[in-house]
């Protein structure tokens, strides 16, 4: 009986390690024929090609692998966190790769600075070319995650009428959204349950997920984060 | 049978206390109320009961957590999450330049590092709240913040050069029973960047600059404390990816009250 709690805590201690889920996923085995026979066609188990009749070899790069590999150093797709939209969908930031991303860390409740975020963000969008259309996400990132839920989110997009198009609301747990401050370098600190003080920065992301520009400050002029923007959607 | 559950109960109670007071290398720390250097007037922080690690980590454990988990050497690592100042001490892989240097304080790693190796031990990084709790102690006492000797210890210690290269353990440990919270090297904390100096103090003098809001209600309460002063400036000069020669770190757990 004594064992259990040893077990237990063993096994606590084995979860508390988040650093080789990247290294595990992915990692499906697929075989195919070194001539190639049929082109790119892989197949799932050992054997040998039907044509040729030469043994299957196992294929270096499963197209997961090869998607983890390929971005860059300094890329935020490779952060692993999980965030929930405003609509409840989860996702990972790797799923917005190929845009350009606008991004900001807010909460809803903030009656301060964040009413000008939310402005300036909005300013940004509406001087953003015809031509970006589809290809910029403007994103605002919660650093009240608890009381932020998606619910809340929705209803703070309904209200600011950014529910559509390129605006997307995300939220994570508190230890994803503290490290996803310390790569933007915006820092925050609950002062009081409902009130927090934070950092007014507003990141512009190119299309691999590099930091490419950052706007301090409220109701600055943005010109230059339009330019920004402008030359990361040239880059694509 | 209820008596039964209970005992068994309180078997299971005693047992996991014992293996959390038993944890290698930690000691516990009393949580309280208390003023730290920077807060809304009259806000007092309460830090509940915690584990901190009784040493900070030393090159020579960073080297085998180098060995357990390959994509934190410098080779491997993201330059998202180390910039390159990451590991100078180490050659490519988990081996020390210098071999005598296993002791000392491991340093030039990120907060991310730092992070994702007290993780790897089940533990966690210190708050701010929780680093400058233990650290305002001396020998004797819980908080010396207001003694002479205390500061002075300190301030002397930051004009010393190269302390990052003694081994750990060889001063006196404090009231808490922690080594080496002052002396050797600055300590990264989880919440390091919740600290809002930076920017509008050096820029500005009017508090509602425009780089942060809500900063009015943050100034310091205790400007006595100079030193303390000078590692709330640090910490909201870093930012996570930096490996600085003289930033190393130790970790902390929560005690868990429902085993």
């Amino acid at each position: 009986m004594k064992n259990i709690p040893v077990i237990l805590f063993i096994l606590f201690l084995a979860a508390g390690c988040k650093n080789d889920q990247a290294t595990d996923h992915g990692t499906t085995v697929a075989y195919h024929c070194p001539m190639q026979c049929e082109g790119e066609k892989t197949y799932a188990e050992k054997g040998s090609c039907p044509i040729c009749k030469m043994d299957l070899v196992e294929v270096e790069n499963t197209t997961e692998t090869a998607s983890e590999g390929k971005f860059t150093d300094m890329s935020i797709y490779n952060l692993p966190s999980t965030w929930t939209t405003q609509d409840g969908e989860d996702i990972q930031l790797k799923d917005l790769q190929g845009d350009v991303l606008v991004m900001v860390m807010i909460y809803t409740s903030c009656k301060a600075a964040c009413p000008r975020l939310v402005a300036d963000m909005r300013n940004i969008e509406e001087r953003l070319p015809e031509n970006s259309k589809g290809k910029v996400r403007m994103i605002f990132v919660s650093i009240d995650p608890e009381t932020d839920t998606p619910e809340r989110l929705k209803a703070f997009a309904i209200e600011n009428k950014m529910d559509d198009g390129p605006w997307l609301f995300l939220r994570s747990t508190e230890e994803n959204t503290r490290e996803f401050a310390a790569i933007l370098a915006v820092s925050y600190k609950e002062i009081s349950p409902i009130d927090f003080s934070h950092s007014n920065i507003i990141s512009v992301f190119n299309h691999k997920g590099e930091l490419a520009f950052q706007q301090e400050g409220l109701g600055v002029n943005s010109d230059n984060t339009i330019k920004h923007i402008n030359e990361a959607l040239k880059a694509m | 049978m209820f008596a039964k559950a209970f005992s068994l109960t309180s078997v299971f109670l005693v047992f996991h206390a014992l293996g959390f007071t038993q944890a290698e290398g930690m000691v516990n720390i009393k949580g309280s109320r208390y003023i730290p250097l920077y807060g809304r007037d009259s806000t007092v922080v309460e830090v509940k009961d915690f584990q901190i690690d009784k040493y900070p980590v030393t090159n020579i454990q960073f080297s085998e957590f180098l060995r357990q988990y390959p994509k934190w050497q410098k080779a491997n690592v993201l330059k998202l999450y180390a910039d390159d100042s990451y590991l100078r001490q180490f050659k490519n892989g988990t081996e020390l330049i210098n071999p005598q240097s296993g002791n000392s304080p491991v340093t030039h790693v990120s907060w991310f590092a730092a992070k994702a190796y007290c993780e790897c031990q089940g533990k966690r990084l210190p708050t701010v709240d929780e680093w400058e709790y233990v650290a305002m102690a001396d020998e004797v006492s819980p908080d010396a913040r207001r003694k002479p000797s205390y500061n002075q210890e300190i301030l002397a210690w930051y004009e010393t050069p190269r302390t990052d290269e003694k081994s750990i353990g060889k001063s006196p440990k404090n009231y808490w029973g922690v080594y080496d919270l002052h002396g050797l090297v600055w300590e990264w904390t989880l919440d390091f960047n919740s600290v809002m100096i930076s920017g509008e103090s050096r820029k500005d003098v009017d508090k509602d600059s425009d780089l942060f809001c809500g900063s009015a209600a943050i100034g310091a309460t205790d400007l006595m404390n100079y030193a303390a002063f000078m590692r709330y400036a640090f910490r909201g000069s870093v930012k996570a990816r930096y490996s600085i020669k003289n930033l190393g770190f130790r970790c902390a757990k929560d005690i868990d009250v429902n085993p």
